[in-house]
């Protein structure tokens, strides 16, 4: 059996909990890990009588999202009941919206894979509609009952649909990465995947090249990239050996399980809802009206597309590292605030410091760009003292490690109080050379014996006799003349 | 035997210091006591609680702060939610409920001073034309204890008629206020859809519910509404308009007014009793200058038939959080989940609730939706388009209420078709979303009460209440009281 012969059709629907302080429906706060049912109002137990009122943040951020992917935002759109039963679903329906979405089409352009295998796809999104979220069924601790939590009741939620455009797993957690780097680059989502504020459903599907779609299964709730990547993949192969057994997918929902790394039938389309969808009538059509989506779009941030490309057009970075610098908000804040005081003609090595040493040091350290102790004015003060020769790549590091530290208020005085700066004085270095000349009579007898390694270590050792502040490309020429002489 | 006392009378009293409204309301229980257990118009009534809200309302007129109505007694429909007091809605499931918080049309009955005497009996869910699907038993109709009162608000407008009460709230979503105020004798208003908040009034079908008053006179209903009626940000389908006195045009006379009548409400169906009633009405209004016209709502005959697709599929929809989990009833005893909502609702629910429920379900069904619920909501669309093209050649519409007086208890329980019927000058207003009210237009046989319904355009209720109050003036029909009251 090989995956060779087979194409992949994947489609994600994803969950963005919207950052709104209430309710959609509500006045409740939305904060989470409150105790159980404390932030529940009336509306939000679906007491008799009560009535819900859309919430206009919520809505903003519907705006914002579909801005943001160049959708078209309904002027009308329409809330409707989804009717079912179960007990964290105080109404018995849940309030969404079905034949008229507040966003309709768009596409999110994604970057798959690295280096010279990397590629661009554009992504088509078919809708994104406004809905609230369920409460939680709690049945553990209860003694064999069930407890309902309810404080999420009414959370809101921006259900983003997208094509069947993916074809593997890697384009499908491309999509979801860039999709959760969007969502928080116009502030529409904290994008806390642990506690449940972004989750995707993955529909999947396989078929033979030049065949019909094949029949899909769904597959709930996935709230970490490796989670859908790995459900994902289990689910390819065993939708393959399926139908290599001769066996026909039936639709069905699935759930992955992480510890077994495998999904498991749900249920399958026979046991479907019918939800009995109809328009709200509690709730008018929502009207959104050019004037204010005129008001959205003048406070949106640019986006990360078109700061990519004037990163590309207008400081001459490669694709790489355009993508890198807006993978999130926060990296391109910083990397645009470091540039606007080093300059745009450092843009390369400033991006080669913000994605190489800053992004691996807070890896290791677990932490986030937002609390990086080197803020991106030092981490600018730095490269400008590499760029004007003060100091060397290699005492660069050191520079930045004291200012990790809190050594130093900037680079400047770090460099003085602890005596790095480049030495370019030749009369300095000579010596210096002349030591190391007299120190390794054999490394010279082979450098003169044609051997190029040996000038290489006595660069070295002259680099690190003057304690890496000679400027490496000094040495080479004094050492070359030196010996050439 | 002197006239009843009105709202407006006890006013009077109550302003010129001849009662206080402890006197009024001990007046008023002790005659509940006496005459409602034949009557059944109560169900619940709490003396200490209905003094204390007196007892307020005297402090408030010492105190120099009592408004135009302050301490005239009225009853509640049973299905607003009240603090203090159960809000059963007529239903088994909420028998244990009790809102913790106020509707709308309790706030505002509350802030003008009215004291509540009780919260009178409905159909259950408001779903009913007789007052008998209330679990709490079947209402009497005073004038004859034989025959029904009319419903679902007949428990507020047997309570009039006996004189327990000189007004109440109803709520009508195709013909609830208008019908039992024509079966009992009484006056009672429909405003337009969105004049009075739904917060707070548990909801049957939520786009066609509206509650408003009943009351013996017109004036009443005037005085009533003006307490009732106001925007409500909690009520998306409350309708922002600026305030209004619903008094305003009492006093204007008749002459020149512009009575349309649709020749599809004067057709066959309706009794010949009725029949006399009503065009001595009418002979009434020409005497006092109104000019009648023939008008055609020729849609008309398909409201019945569209009220009974909308009204159940947003009842099957509104009922469905009544499923044990969180308030009201839960079956003792329930094998899983599933079994848990079947039999809570199974035993919760009464008869017609659950006939309703089912055609809603079904109407809302994928297959079906587009031929029952849509297709009804074109319909929808087409009467008021009627009405719309009468009113250009009229200010009001008037008909009969009912195409009979008061059923038998019992008369219908074979055939609920026969009682939807009835329903069928009523719904079309409704479904219009048009201010529609009854009075009382005479007798029929057996001494049984006749309505004459006016209906009015989009927020012209204060013509109709002027209109009706000259008749009123011209009449004594609402004065006659029932000979046990």
């Amino acid at each position: 059996m090989s995956r060779a012969n087979w194409e992949v059709v994947i489609g994600l629907e994803t969950h963005a909990q919207l950052n709104t302080a209430s309710k959609i429906f509500s006045g409740a706060s939305t904060a989470f890990g409150a105790a159980p049912n404390v932030q529940a109002s009336p509306v939000d137990l679906a007491l008799p009588g009560v009535l819900p009122v859309m919430n206009r943040a919520a809505v903003e951020r519907a705006i914002r999202f579909g801005l943001a992917i160049g959708a078209t935002v309904a002027p009308r759109s329409v809330f409707a009941r989804k009717n079912y039963f179960y007990p964290d679903l105080p109404k018995g329906y849940q309030i969404s919206q079905f034949e008229l979405p507040v966003v309709q089409g768009g596409t999110l352009t994604i970057r798959v894979g690295e280096g010279e295998k990397a590629y661009e796809k554009v992504v088509r999104l078919t809708r994104a509609h406004l809905e609230e979220d369920a409460g939680k069924s709690l049945h553990e601790d209860f003694h064999g009952m069930s407890g309902i939590d309810l404080n999420r009741a009414g959370t809101p939620l921006l259900e983003i649909v997208s094509e069947p455009d993916m074809s593997s797993s890697a384009e499908a957690v491309a999509y979801a990465r860039a999709l959760h780097a969007l969502v928080r680059w116009v502030d529409i989502c904290d994008g806390n995947m642990q506690e449940g504020s972004f989750r995707c459903d993955a529909n999947v599907s396989v078929r033979r090249p030049g065949e019909p779609l094949g029949t899909r299964r769904e597959i709930k709730n996935l709230n970490s990239f490796r989670f859908l990547q790995q459900a994902i993949d289990y689910e390819i192969q065993w939708q393959i050996e399926q139908i290599e057994d001769g066996h026909k997918i039936q639709q069905a929902t699935v759930l992955f399980d992480p510890d077994t790394g495998e999904t498991r039938m749900m249920r399958s389309k026979e046991d479907a809802h019918d939800y009995r969808y109809f328009p709200d009538p509690d709730l008018p059509p929502l009207v959104i009206a050019n004037e204010w989506m005129d008001e959205v779009r003048r406070a949106m941030p640019e986006l990360p597309g078109a700061l990519a490309a004037r990163l590309q057009n207008d400081y001459g970075l490669s694709a790489y590292d355009a993508a890198g610098l807006t993978a999130s908000r926060e990296t391109a804040r910083y990397f645009t605030d470091a540039l606007a005081v080093v300059g745009t003609a450092q843009a390369k090595p400033l991006a080669n410091w913000v994605m190489g040493e800053l992004a691996a040091r807070l890896n290791r350290e677990e932490r986030d760009l937002a609390d990086s102790p080197v803020s991106p004015t030092q981490l600018a003060g730095l490269v400008a003292r590499i760029a004007d020769n003060t100091i060397s790549n290699s005492i660069a590091k050191k520079v930045f490690d004291a200012l990790w530290n809190g050594e130093g208020a900037d680079a400047d005085a770090i460099i003085e109080a602890q005596g790095l700066k480049q030495v370019t004085d030749a009369s300095a270095i000579e010596p210096i050379i002349d030591e190391v000349l007299a120190a390794n009579p054999k490394s010279v007898e082979e450098y003169r014996a044609g051997k190029e390694k040996a000038f290489n270590a006595l660069v070295g050792q002259v680099m690190k006799a003057s304690k890496g502040k000679a400027s490496p490309a000094q040495v080479n020429e004094l050492l070359k003349k030196k010996l050439g002489g | 035997m002197s006239a009843p006392e009105t709202v407006k009378s006890l006013a009077a009293k109550l302003a010129a210091g001849e009662a206080s409204a402890v006197e009024l309301a001990q007046d008023y229980l002790a005659k509940i006591r006496a005459a409602n257990p034949a009557i059944n118009a109560y169900v619940e009534t709490s003396e200490d609680t209905t003094l204390a809200e007196a007892r307020a309302a005297d402090a408030l007129r010492a105190e120099g702060r009592a408004g135009p109505l302050t301490g005239v007694p009225l009853a509640h429909k049973d299905i607003f939610c009240q603090t203090g007091w159960h809000a059963r809605c007529g239903s088994k499931m909420l028998e244990s409920f009790a809102a913790p918080y106020d509707a709308s049309l309790i706030e505002r009955s509350r802030a003008a001073g009215l004291v509540t005497l009780g919260r009178t009996n409905m159909d259950e869910f408001a779903m009913g034309s007789t007052n008998e699907s209330s679990y709490y038993g079947a209402v009497r109709n005073p004038w004859n204890t034989g025959h029904v009162p009319g419903g679902s608000s007949g428990g507020s407008a047997a309570a009039i008629a006996a004189g327990l009460a000189p007004a109440a709230s109803g709520t009508d979503t195709g013909g609830s206020i208008r019908q039992p105020a024509a079966f009992c004798g009484i006056s009672g208003i429909k405003p337009t859809y969105g004049v009075v908040s739904r917060w707070g009034m548990i909801a049957y079908a939520s786009s066609l519910d509206q509650g408003g008053p009943m009351a013996r006179t017109a004036e009443d209903c005037a005085l009533l509404l003006n307490t009732f009626a106001g925007f409500d940000e909690r009520d998306s389908t409350s309708l922002q308009r600026p305030a209004e006195d619903y008094t305003r045009a009492l006093a204007q006379p008749l002459a020149g007014l512009r009575i349309g009548l649709p020749k599809e409400f004067f057709g066959d169906g309706m009794a010949d009793d009725v029949r006399a009633a009503v065009e001595a009405a009418l002979a009434t209004f020409r005497s006092l200058g109104a000019v009648t016209v023939d008008v055609s709502l020729p849609r008309a005959g398909y409201a019945v038939p569209a009220y009974y697709v909308i009204a159940p599929a947003e009842a099957s929809s509104n009922l469905s959080r009544y499923d044990g989990v969180r308030y009201g009833y839960r079956a003792p005893e329930y094998g899983n989940l599933d079994d848990m909502y079947a039999k809570t609702r199974a035993q919760g629910f009464g008869a017609e609730v659950k006939r309703r429920i089912l055609i809603g379900a079904y109407v809302l069904s994928h297959g079906y939706y587009d031929a029952y619920y849509l297709q009804a909501q074109k319909v929808r669309r087409l009467i008021a388009q009627d009405y719309e093209a009468a009113f250009t050649q009229c200010d009001l519409i008037m008909g009969p209420t009912t195409p009979n007086t008061a059923y038998r208890i019992g008369q219908n329980d074979e055939d609920p078709m026969a009682m939807y019927l009835g329903d069928i000058y009523t719904t079309s207003v409704n479904l219009a979303g048009l201010p529609g009210m009854s009075i009382p237009a005479g007798f029929g046989a057996g001494g049984l009460p006749v309505g004459l319904q006016i209906v009015g355009r989009w927020f012209d209720e204060a013509r109709m209440l002027g209109a009706a109050h000259q008749f009123q003036q011209a009449t004594d029909w609402h004065l006659r009281t029932p000979p046990a009251a």
